[in-house]
């Protein structure tokens, strides 16, 4: 373990969610979950980052700020799809106007399924999450 | 102070000036999530945070952000340098005023609205710093007659005893520095709030890292500057500074921020009146003692 996954800073955005995954990752911050245990910091900059949780189906209006956002994050980064809307467009998927999941825009490293997601499934995700961090920082270190 | 000892201390202040300023955070970091009923991090997350940022892809809205953030940390680092080596107060403090500066050049540098906000009001803090910092040169020259550290250590007067009201002054300085509420005005300790990360928003990987590390030797400078009152009572300095932090981390947690306009009223009021005050007083009855 390296200090990669000792210390990931996240960053969250609500691609259309409906509210109830962004409340399930704020429950986690709380003192019940408290992720900071694993150094975990919700950090809202890209520049700090080092997990992105995407929340919602993404709509048209902000599939250029997601794809901007994570242009934004320095290497190496992981991408988490929070919610079953994240993860495939969920009950919205033929709406006009979505997506149809974050991976659709971007890269998508782990998904969470779940409406909305449960804290403890959520927490699990990060931790999937941060053994793919520390596969893309070692392949970095190797590209040098 | 002869050359070879002077070198020795300077490195040893290199060496361990960041761990100990790392280690005020990790210890700030756990006993605010215990406050809170949090468990909280490791006690050396503040050294994983800076280790993982070092190795991050090198990003940057503006190139010369590196050159910027290295000056401020190569700045901060001299000015401890001349402060543990007995050197010149005076121009310590103006060291200090420069590394800042550099700080403040690099969140301008990049394109980015969060950062400049953070960059103005990082501007307003050295503005309510220095008054204070250039008192306490003032007031220890009234003591030992001399700018040099070192020379306060070989005078009769106590600085905590001939200067509270400069001592309390700085204890306000120290809040506003290490951004803790209610002064966290130029960046948030964790961005929940509307600054984002204010002056450190744009910056990534090593020049945040950068950052962080002068934030560090910071944070010794400050606190080496209020034991500098204690010079007759190191013993009890020790005392002081456990109680001094317990007391910093309560005001943190319990108040929220305040506007710039009130954080610069405050300060300058209290600088203004207490420490002044003190100066004067100092001046006047100084003769008699």
């Amino acid at each position: 373990m390296t200090s990669a996954s000792k210390s990931p800073w996240i960053l969250h955005y609500n691609a259309s969610s409906c509210n109830g995954c962004d409340i399930e990752i704020l429950a986690a911050l709380t003192p019940v979950y408290d992720v900071e245990r694993f150094g975990i910091i919700n950090t809202g900059n890209p520049a700090h980052t080092d997990i992105f949780l995407v929340t919602g189906g993404v709509n048209e209006q902000n599939k250029v700020v997601l794809k901007n956002l994570y242009d934004q994050i320095p290497e190496p980064k992981v991408v988490v799809a929070v919610g079953i809307c994240a993860s495939s467009g969920g009950v919205f998927r033929d709406c006009y106007n979505i997506s149809g999941g974050v991976d659709t825009i971007i890269p998508v490293d782990v998904y969470v399924p779940g409406c909305s997601v449960r804290p403890e499934a959520l927490i699990e995700g990060i931790v999937k999450a941060l053994g793919i961090l520390e596969q893309k920082r070692a392949a970095m270190e190797e590209r040098k | 102070m002869n050359v070879l000892l002077a070198i020795i201390v300077a490195i040893a202040f290199v060496i361990i000036a960041p761990l100990l300023g790392g280690l005020f955070m990790g210890c700030d970091r756990v006993l605010t999530a215990r406050m809170q009923s949090r468990v909280g991090p490791p006690i050396l997350q503040p050294f994983y945070d800076v280790a993982k940022l070092w190795h991050k892809e090198k990003a940057f809205n503006n190139p010369v952000e590196t050159i910027f953030t290295t000056a401020y940390l190569v700045l901060m680092v001299l000015s401890g340098v001349m402060f543990t080596t007995g050197g010149n107060i005076l121009l310590m403090v103006f060291a200090l005023a420069l590394a800042h500066t550099f700080l403040i050049l690099a969140a301008y540098a990049a394109n980015a609205p969060f950062s400049h906000i953070g960059a103005e009001r990082e501007l307003l803090s050295v503005m309510i710093t220095e008054p204070v910092l250039i008192l306490i040169a003032a007031g220890f020259y009234m003591i030992s007659g001399s700018f040099q550290v070192i020379d306060l250590f070989k005078t009769d007067g106590s600085g905590i005893i001939l200067l509270p009201g400069i001592f309390v002054a700085l204890c306000f300085v120290i809040l506003l520095r290490l951004r803790k509420s209610p002064y966290d005005i130029s960046t948030s300790e964790h961005a929940h709030q509307e600054l984002v990360k204010g002056v450190t928003t744009s910056f990534s990987g090593r020049n945040l890292a950068k950052v962080e590390i002068a934030h560090w030797f910071e944070i010794v400078i400050l606190v080496s500057l209020a034991i500098l009152f204690f010079t007759h009572l190191l013993v009890f300095s020790a005392i002081m500074i456990i109680v001094c932090f317990s007391l910093l981390l309560i005001i943190d947690n319990v108040f929220p921020r305040v506007t710039w306009k009130m954080t610069m009223k405050s300060i300058w009021l209290i600088t203004l009146f207490l420490g002044v005050l003190n100066l004067v007083l100092l001046g006047i009855f100084g003769v008699l003692l």
